[in-house]
């Protein structure tokens, strides 16, 4: 069975490292907050300028003035800081950041991603994706393996205009998750269900199966 | 100390003509300088250069001047959220250069601080490139973006002094400061205006040297765009 969007936030939540600090694009990598495992203590930066972000709040109690990178309203932690735009892309751009999970429309097996356009249909802008995929040592995608058309989002090279060059690191999708390496992508674990074919089949670029393929455990 | 106080929102604004750039704060409708742009959308000026991070909503803040078909051009990073604008850009009414949100928060820092321009490795071999200068520091690609000025900057801020000093309250900070460095004329508006003397010096953000003119703001509506909640255990 392939996983649903919190089946993937939850896999992505196990790469969270002790005492980092991570940025968590909009969509599916917002619910990886949902599932930090315990014993991990990671902060959270929004692009629009707050590190120590919360949970959502409580009915009632939401703040115009307080929200996150996809215009939701937030809470802050103890300890959370607030600050402008500008600093807030010096903690990207300057690589404080430890790590960076985004979506994607396209991700290259070189580790190209493109999430910004759709030439002649959707333009929604890059927002602060470009910063972040330019400068962030672990990049994680987050998305469906194919899209709405079943078309396979994992390409020889994308199709679309691109966000970053050579910048992925690591996808996980609802089949399987998959590491970039000089070779190309290469199959590191599969969803539960889902089988070594089926990935390969809904993959337009080759895949690297090296031995056994183990299951997603979470 | 200099006192910038104004009357009221139309002396705000007063100057504005067709054909200028403007700079607004805000990120999505958070700290959006609600009265400048309710003003000036009852201007009859047009072919206005509009900086700002988002494009509002249809019916709420720069959506509002969209409407009117006031903008001629949009500098901006994400403009998802307003389907007036999609339709205007896909049909060339309207021009639009969208950059990417560090490049133009650093733009507009540049252009208040004297920076002329500046290497980014932001949208280096995107289409972001094109017709730029690129360089490699360090071994890595990165590419000459200039420093952005605007006629007026209108921006927001929760307190502010009659000298012109600015605090912001949360997340409305963003874009706030950063433009109001970078105008020729900046356009502070506040939630609440105090004396010189009220604001503690060492919690303020904007200091008043950035700010020409400002105003204590009216019936702030504050419109939350996406309001998500937690249950209650």
């Amino acid at each position: 069975m392939a996983l649903d969007k919190n089946g993937i936030a939850k896999r992505i939540a196990l790469e969270l490292q002790n005492n980092t600090y991570v940025n968590l694009g909009i969509g599916i990598p917002t619910l990886v907050a949902n599932h930090v495992p315990k014993g991990i203590n990671v902060e959270f930066q929004s692009e629009n300028g707050v590190l120590g972000m919360g949970p959502f709040p409580f009915k009632g109690e939401e703040d115009p003035d307080l929200i996150n990178a996809g215009k939701q309203t937030i809470t802050t932690l103890p300890g959370a800081v607030l600050f402008d735009s500008a600093l807030s892309f010096s903690m990207i751009r300057g690589n404080h950041i430890q790590l960076s999970v985004l979506g994607a429309m396209e991700v290259a097996e070189n580790g190209d991603i493109a999430n910004w356009k759709i030439p002649g249909k959707m333009v929604k802008g890059m927002g602060g994706a470009m910063d972040l995929v330019a400068s962030s040592e672990n990049i994680i995608v987050a998305m469906t393996h194919t899209n709405r058309a079943g078309k396979s989002k994992l390409l020889k090279s994308c199709t679309l205009p691109i966000t970053g060059v050579s910048c992925v690191k690591k996808i996980v999708t609802d089949l399987a998750v998959i590491q970039i390496t000089e070779q190309g992508f290469k199959l590191l674990e599969r969803a539960p269900g889902v089988s070594v074919e089926e990935i390969i089949s809904a993959t337009e670029a080759d895949i690297i199966v090296s031995g056994e393929i183990p299951i997603m455990d979470f | 100390m200099i006192d910038k106080r104004v009357n009221n929102i139309i002396e705000a604004v007063a100057g504005v003509k067709s054909g200028m750039t403007f700079m607004f704060g805000g990120f999505g409708l958070s700290g959006i300088p609600e009265n400048a742009i309710a003003e000036l959308s009852k201007r009859e000026i047009n072919n206005l250069t509009c900086i700002s991070n988002n494009a509002g909503v249809d019916d709420f803040g720069l959506g509002l001047l969209l409407q009117r078909k006031q903008i001629k051009k949009m500098i901006s990073s994400y403009v998802g959220e307003n389907a007036e604008f999609e339709r205007q850009m896909l049909s060339g009414e309207l021009e639009v250069e969208l950059i990417p949100q560090g490049t133009l928060a650093e733009r507009c820092r540049a252009g208040g601080a004297g920076i002329p321009a500046f290497f980014t490795p932001a949208g280096y071999g995107t289409e972001v490139q094109k017709e730029k200068e690129v360089r490699e520091f360090n071994g890595k690609k990165h590419i000459l973006e200039k420093a952005l000025t605007a006629d007026f900057s209108f921006v927001k801020a929760w307190k502010g002094d009659t000298a012109g000093n600015l605090i912001y309250k949360g997340t409305a900070r963003n874009f706030n400061p950063l433009m109001a460095m970078a105008g020729k004329i900046t356009v502070a508006e506040v939630e609440e205006l105090v004396p010189e003397g009220q604001l503690d010096p060492n919690q303020i953000h904007t200091p008043g040297i950035f700010v020409q003119r400002i105003i204590q703001g009216n019936a702030y509506e504050k419109r939350i765009e996406n309001i998500t909640i937690r249950k209650k255990e």
